[in-house]
């Protein structure tokens, strides 16, 4: 019937926006709810979201290892271009040649924190840190090595 | 006991014995624009300020709170600031009515605070059509905005200013039907006399369901003729830039500014007054002692406290619900608001006449 349709739907409307005035009113009169920082003033106690992404890092151990086996599979992942890394082969013990990498180059000016890279990562080698403090004066410091001088690939990771 | 009254009567009597009755007369209508347009000001600061404290509480955030303690001083720093700016006219724009427009509608909010009473016996002109010179100014204020919008030269001002004709001529209606349903309880179309038939309990809770229906009836109509949202159609930040005042600048955007939300506050005002009672103070029929507590409440906090607790109703719709398309926005008028306000307006009608409200 069309008058039942007509008050069910006021019924119906009135309902949902009162429920979401509750939401919003639950906020208002709840102020230890807000999640604001008071960034410059509280450096030292700052709380970042679990997921929130500074810029890619590579993760050395106390030997100056990393997991990174210049497999590429990050630069072609990247979306525009941030990532590129140039490999070099190693002598194994037993005289083979060993694809490794060289330098592992990153545009943090060009980075969009997509981290399509962290995931295309087979060894778990490159992640995200929660760094946000960017800002430099020379556009080259932006553009980083991540790899440090002399480390090598971790044993065992292929 | 504070009261208004006291001080009125005081300064009236003073200068009646000072002066002779036509100068004193002058010198009170002197007196009554510079408290208005003072009440503007402070207004326009603490609602601002108001408007954004609320928006950043409800959104989880905190809001201004660097300028003075807990950024009491924000708007204040603001409104120094566009005082300062450059009044930009645009070459090719209807100079006389660009500049025109902001005038007219601050002039429209400003006749609206005539017939407000603001505390017992303190009122600048207790009109015997009281609730109808409201409704009928309050409509003028599209004038300005369609002024405003036509002389920018401008697309989306004058997008944003046929929109709001559209919406505040649609929104005239049901407002005006929920008032009536007041003044049919009433019998009086003055301020005074509908605040004196709420001696013994408001209209919202004497009047059944019909009245409630009327009030929130009431609420929706007037958030859209301030055209806040949901909706703001007029100003639509996301799609027309700023609407009618896109091409405004300085302190001549200033007054627009302060014109919306002087609006809000005459609106909020007007709705006290017909359905909370106005400055009468919380009586419950014919409990004197409670009652009697109540009226040592001054008449003038009854008033800015629920004038206040309707603003902020309305700054809760504005920020929890998203903004109506203009099909949405015509057909909640034409379809739900005006059909259920008329058939209410029968119920309020029929509750009248048998004498049903308490």
């Amino acid at each position: 019937m069309f008058l039942k349709e007509y008050i069910k739907d006021v019924v119906g409307g009135v309902t949902s926006l009162l429920k979401g005035m509750r939401k919003t009113g639950y906020y208002f009169f709840h102020p230890k709810e807000i999640i604001t920082e008071q960034y410059p003033d509280n450096r030292a106690t700052l709380k970042l979201a679990e997921r929130f992404r500074g810029e890619v890092v590579m993760a050395h151990d106390a030997n100056n290892e990393h997991a990174c086996t210049g497999c590429t599979a990050c630069e072609l992942a990247c979306p525009n271009g941030t990532i590129k890394i140039i490999t070099k082969f190693d002598m194994t013990p037993e005289g083979k040649k060993k694809k490794a990498i060289d330098t592992f180059i990153y545009h943090l000016e060009l980075c969009t924190m997509c981290n399509l890279c962290v995931e295309a990562c087979p060894t778990g080698a490159i992640s995200m840190a929660q760094n946000f403090e960017h800002s430099v004066y020379d556009r080259n410091k932006l553009t980083k090595k991540l790899n440090k001088p002399g480390s090598k690939v971790r044993e065992g990771v292929e | 006991m504070f009261s208004l009254e006291g001080i009125t009567g005081t300064v009236q009597n003073w200068l009646l014995n000072t002066f002779n009755p036509q100068v004193a007369l002058l010198i009170e209508c002197a007196i009554v624009i510079l408290l208005a347009i003072s009440l503007f000001a402070v207004l326009g600061l603490v609602l601002v300020l108001m408007e954004r404290k609320v928006a950043a509480h409800i959104q989880i955030r905190l809001g201004p709170n660097r300028v003075g303690p807990g950024g009491m001083f924000q708007t204040v720093a603001d409104t120094v600031k566009l005082i300062m700016k450059e009044g930009l006219t645009p070459d090719l724009a209807d100079k006389f009515l660009f500049n025109l427009a902001p005038f007219v509608v601050m002039i429209v909010a400003m006749l609206l605070l005539a017939p407000i009473a603001f505390a017992k016996n303190f009122q600048i002109w207790d009109i015997n059509i009281g609730v109808l010179y409201v409704s009928a100014v309050s409509s003028l204020s599209v004038i300005g905005i369609l002024m405003a919008g036509w002389a920018s030269n401008n697309k989306y001002s004058l997008l944003g200013a046929m929109r709001s004709g559209a919406q505040i001529v649609s929104y005239e209606l049901s407002a005006g039907l929920a008032i009536l349903s007041i003044v049919v309880l009433t019998g009086s179309l003055q301020i005074s006399d509908i605040i004196a038939s709420q001696q013994d309990g408001w209209w919202l809770f004497k009047g059944h369901i019909p009245v409630i229906i009327a009030f929130v009836i009431f609420l929706i109509a007037v958030t859209a003729e301030t055209n806040r949202a949901p909706f703001d159609l007029a100003e639509a930040e996301s799609e027309l830039t700023a609407g009618f005042h896109t091409e405004y600048s300085g302190m001549k955007f200033a007054l627009f500014f302060l014109a919306e939300y002087i609006n809000i506050f005459i609106v909020c005002a007007i709705g006290a007054t017909l359905f909370l009672g106005g400055w009468m103070p919380l009586h419950i029929g014919n409990w004197e002692g409670f009652n009697h507590v109540m009226d040592y409440i001054p008449s003038s906090v009854w008033f800015f406290g629920k004038t206040f607790f309707l603003i902020f109703l309305i700054m809760w719709f504005r920020w929890t619900f998203p903004r109506l398309r203009v099909d949405q926005l015509l057909n909640l008028e034409w379809k739900y608001l005006l059909p259920i306000s008329l058939f209410n307006l029968l119920l309020v009608t029929l509750i009248a006449i048998l004498g049903w409200h308490f």
